[in-house]
């Protein structure tokens, strides 16, 4: 008689303590092409449905079959969506990671598994359920070939059983997933949830404490990931020309955005698209088509990530000096050079600051949540006509690619904005114009587009040393007029770009600057810190580059300043370093995690104490 | 009777301009440079159809050819991009206004080796576009490095050979996808005249290999792109007229001896036979033609692929007939509504 026929519940450790409610983290390993998204993404959305704030973050492989992938689902009554370190309950479907998995927990874990796997003789201070899939999807699935996409269903089934996870939840979920048209599937994957979920009723008791109840704070929320969000955002606002190169993390990006434009962007009346999303060649060409697009009046865009910026880095200098209005999103990944593409990080950050040779700087937009990817995005294209140059979206693969509970966006309400550009009308009115002349004082001059009817409508752009009339010029005096009117004209974004979000507390004599993904550890650190060392933390969330006056103030307001960078190098930190005077710089400090992972504030709480001597 | 006498009536073109309107400033390049009368020819044929300068866009890469759209059409938008990626610049700016008439000026280092991955993704594309390749066979603005149409034994001015064979950028063409395909010489004005008339009629990508000898270092004895050799070794595929919409088409000439190809705008192409009878809309018989006149050593030149029905990348992307660049919000940005369904669907 094998010795995994023994009742699990006489052998494990018994309850101790009173069950731990809505708030754990559950990871599930898998291997990537199994289908195991599906169930995982259901998993979440049932535990959403149920009224619990919850995150769900992929870790998955370069590789499209047969590489491990994990998936973890936090649920966090007190709102908490970062990434956490300690998994609480497993589920091991991987043979080839599952040891590790296992020895990786802290002692009291939950652990369902494959019951082959034998992993209740690895350790005897977890809660282990053995659950014989390949028995129980049989009967669920007679279609051989597909029992392996359904078999991780079951484990829907056994998980919301053991967390007390309404079965009605889970089918609405999957009804959700599949959609109507694959109701189908939807039918197949249920029979094997419910299957699951019928073997651990009658077979486990439950020993571990983690459990959930309904709760009332997902209640007209959304699930959206930060790429689809981008896309939307970029839909609403008026993009009309995209070009794209697919990398990993940004590709979704793109993709989602033809799906919402084939519905929505197709003129009713001439039944023809007013749009055009063009896969170009490479990066080069893509940031080239953009920029020739944004060049004759189109409102343009590109997506890419860290190998797509270096490449596109000749070009942006081009937009920079040309000025020529373009949005950039950077779903940042790990790099260098190829790197971990589908790790995050906010590796690009003082690169993309200053891309190209010779002196520029880009505006840059850091958005933290699905919410802000919409608006910003709005925002960033009257940003890009307004100043006519190169804007950056940033976001990292955490952002982009998970999914994110949200409130709904809201329809934007400022006007779409085309920023100087003279008409034909203009021009009789005016009897010509200088391209490069700061005539409004903001360092914008005016353009025309190419087509404006008028004999003084046209002028010529270069990439080469130009006047104010756009003329070739060699001139000292006239490279450096130029130079600093675009200095100026950088200095005057500095008091147009997104203000911080600040967390103000006068009596905290220390602070936090982060950007983007690092708000969620960084929030959820400050009340590790309050509540278990007393340091009661200030917090200033950076939505933009150029940094504001309001960024310089909220250091002078601090006795020390921790500057969370998701990089090695502290990238954040030095662009600071770069913009502020001595005396400023001298009150950072720096918090860096580059382990390619999501942030978590157990790593940012452990940093600041380390280093406020605590 | 007045005995004042009268300035004498301007002349101007169908559209009532003269032809000042169509130059550009002066050169700076060097004076013979072929690229020189590349550009009075383009000022030539503009001025003479009545194209209106404000519907023109030039564009251009990185060297002495890419410096000369400065030289002609002034009262055009130009953009002088990077090196080799004019092709990118152009196709963005043609999709967000399709109604400009977009006129590329390359040369044969910015397209036949930095740029030749755009150039060919422009070519498999057919945007519509007039890309005009001044060849050379040299880098100019960098003081004679080979480029890579030089021809294998083509000497330096220094006497060094080149060990490397060319690229043909008419035969790059022809193979993947461009619609109007033509060689000509910058010294033979009626032929190039002909030739960038079509190409402004073609609806589709014309790309037009011009060799177009540099006078500083490519036209010394042992350059196969010298004005004597390229004199010495043209072959023309026949004579070529260009008829316009606007004229009167009656006057024919010997059965047999032309073929007559109809342009999208309605302008006619007429092509009368010299020693060989050769089909323009035939692609293979190009391609043919033109490895016979490497073998030969012969400066191939005429209309080497016309090709009037294949669909422009606009027409495969179904985009709107008016320019993307100006459509009001109420057709970019969706309704309130939409926003609405998809926050149901995602919630």
């Amino acid at each position: 008689m094998s010795t995994l026929e023994v009742s699990p519940a006489d052998t494990q450790p018994g309850r101790t303590g009173p069950s731990i409610v809505n708030d754990f983290s559950i990871q599930v390993s898998t291997v990537n092409g199994s289908g195991s998204q599906t169930a995982n993404t259901v998993l979440m959305r049932a535990i959403f449905q149920m009224g619990i704030p919850v995150s769900g973050k992929n870790m998955f492989p370069s590789n499209i079959a047969g590489l491990p992938t994990w998936f973890t689902i936090r649920a966090s009554k007190s709102g908490y969506i970062g990434r956490r370190k300690e998994i609480d309950f497993l589920v091991a479907m991987n043979p080839e990671t599952a040891r590790e998995d296992v020895m990786k927990l802290d002692g009291g874990a939950a652990v369902v598994y494959d019951e082959p796997l034998k992993l209740n003789e690895l350790r005897s201070d977890l809660h282990f359920y053995p659950v014989p899939f390949d028995k129980l999807v049989g009967p669920v699935c007679p279609e051989a070939k597909l029992r392996k996409l359904v078999r991780n269903m079951i484990y829907d089934g056994v998980v919301a059983h053991l967390l007390e996870i309404d079965m009605e939840e889970v089918h609405k979920a999957l009804v959700k997933q599949f959609g109507k048209k694959k109701a189908k599937a939807a039918e197949l994957n249920w029979g094997a949830a419910r299957a699951g979920f019928e073997y651990a009723a009658k077979t486990f008791t439950k020993a571990d404490p983690y459990r959930v109840e309904r709760m009332n704070q997902t209640a007209g929320k959304i699930i959206i990931d930060g790429n689809a969000s981008c896309a939307l955002g970029a839909m609403f606002a008026g993009v009309t020309v995209v070009t794209w190169y697919p990398i990993t993390p940004s590709s979704s990006l793109v993709e989602t955005l033809i799906g919402y434009m084939r519905r929505f962007r197709i003129d009713p009346e001439t039944k023809r698209a007013t749009y055009a999303i063009v896969q170009a060649e490479d990066e080069l060409a893509s940031i080239g088509m953009a920029l020739g697009a944004g060049w004759a009046g189109a409102r343009a865009m590109t997506a890419t990530a860290g190998p797509g910026i270096s490449l596109m880095s000749e070009f942006i200098g081009l937009g920079y000096y040309a000025e020529v209005p373009a949005v950039i999103f950077d779903v940042e990944r790990v790099g260098p050079s190829t790197g971990l593409p589908t790790r995050t990080q906010q590796g690009d950050l003082l690169t993309t600051a200053v891309l190209s040779h010779g002196d520029t700087k880009h505006p840059m937009f850091f958005p933290c949540s699905p919410e802000e990817c919409f608006s910003m995005t709005v925002d960033a294209f009257n940003f890009a006509e307004q100043f006519q140059t190169p804007v950056f979206v940033m976001t990292d693969l955490d952002l982009g690619m998970n999914n994110w509970m949200a409130d709904p966006f809201e329809y934007p309400t400022t006007p779409i904005r085309r920023g100087k550009v003279l008409t034909a009308e203009d021009l009789d009115r005016l009897g010509g114009f200088q391209r490069y002349k700061d005539v409004d004082g903001d360092g914008v001059g005016y353009r025309t587009l190419p087509g404006t009817k008028h004999p003084h409508g046209s002028y010529f752009t270069r990439g080469s040393g130009h006047n104010e009339k756009a003329q070739y010029t060699e001139r000292e005096d006239d490279y450096v007029n130029n130079m600093d009117r675009l200095a100026h004209k950088f200095e005057v974004m500095r008091k147009h770009v997104p203000e911080p979000q600040v967390h103000f507390n006068p009596k905290a004599r220390v602070g936090f600057v982060a950007c983007g993904t690092s708000d969620y550890a960084v929030r959820e650190s400050c009340d590790q810190l309050r509540a278990e060392y007393g340091i009661e933390a200030n917090y200033l969330r950076l939505r933009a580059y150029p940094f504001t006056e309001r960024v310089k103030d909220f250091i002078h307001q601090h006795d020390r300043v921790y500057v969370v960078d998701q990089n090695r190098d502290g990238q954040l930190l030095g662009l600071m370093k770069l913009d502020f005077e001595l005396d400023l710089v001298a009150k950072l400090r720096s918090v860096r995690y580059y382990g390619g992972l999501p942030l978590d504030a157990r790593t940012v709480t452990d940093d600041v104490v380390k280093q406020e001597g605590k | 009777m007045s005995t004042t006498l009268n300035p004498p009536p301007k002349k101007v073109n169908r559209i009532g301009l003269e032809v000042l309107p169509y130059k550009g400033s002066k050169t700076t390049l060097c004076a013979g440079c072929g690229h020189n009368s590349i550009s009075e020819r383009i000022v030539e044929c503009f001025y003479e159809l009545g194209v209106a300068p404000h519907s023109v866009a030039k564009f251009s890469g990185i060297g002495c050819s890419s410096k000369s759209p400065a030289y002609f059409l002034g009262m055009s938008h130009g953009f002088n991009a990077v090196h080799g990626r004019m092709p990118a610049i152009a196709t963005g700016a043609i999709l967000a206004n399709r109604e400009l008439l977009g006129l590329g000026v390359t040369g044969d280092g910015d397209t036949a080796s930095i740029g030749i991955g755009q150039f060919m993704h422009l070519v498999r594309r057919n945007i519509p576009l007039i890309y005009v390749i001044e060849n050379n066979g040299v880098y100019g603005l960098t003081k004679g490095q080979f480029s890579a149409t030089a021809d294998l034994g083509s000497t330096l001015k220094g006497g060094t050979p080149n060990d490397l064979p060319p690229f043909d950028c008419c035969a790059l063409a022809l193979k993947w996808g461009a619609t109007f395909v033509a060689r000509s010489f910058s010294g033979d004005k009626k032929q190039l005249q002909a030739i960038l008339k079509t190409a402004i009629a073609h609806k589709g990508l014309s790309v037009i290999d011009v060799i177009s000898p540099c006078v500083t270092f490519n036209d010394h004895e042992g350059s196969t792109k010298s004005y004597s050799y390229v004199k010495d070794h043209e072959e023309a595929l026949h004579e070529l007229d260009f008829v316009p919409f606007y004229e009167d088409i009656s006057v024919e000439i010997g059965e047999g001896e032309t073929r007559e190809v109809t342009l999208h705008d309605g302008s006619h192409l007429r092509i009368r036979k010299l020693s060989r009878d050769f089909d323009p809309t035939d692609r293979l018989a190009a391609l043919a033609a033109l490895e016979e006149a490497e073998t030969k050593g012969e400066v191939l030149t005429g209309v080497l692929y016309v090709n009037t029905n294949k669909p422009d990348f606009l027409e495969l992307l179904n985009l709107e007939t008016t320019a993307l660049a100006t459509l009001p919000e109420s057709k970019v940005r969706p309704q309130r509504e939409v926003l609405d369904l998809v926050m149901e669907e995602l919630r």
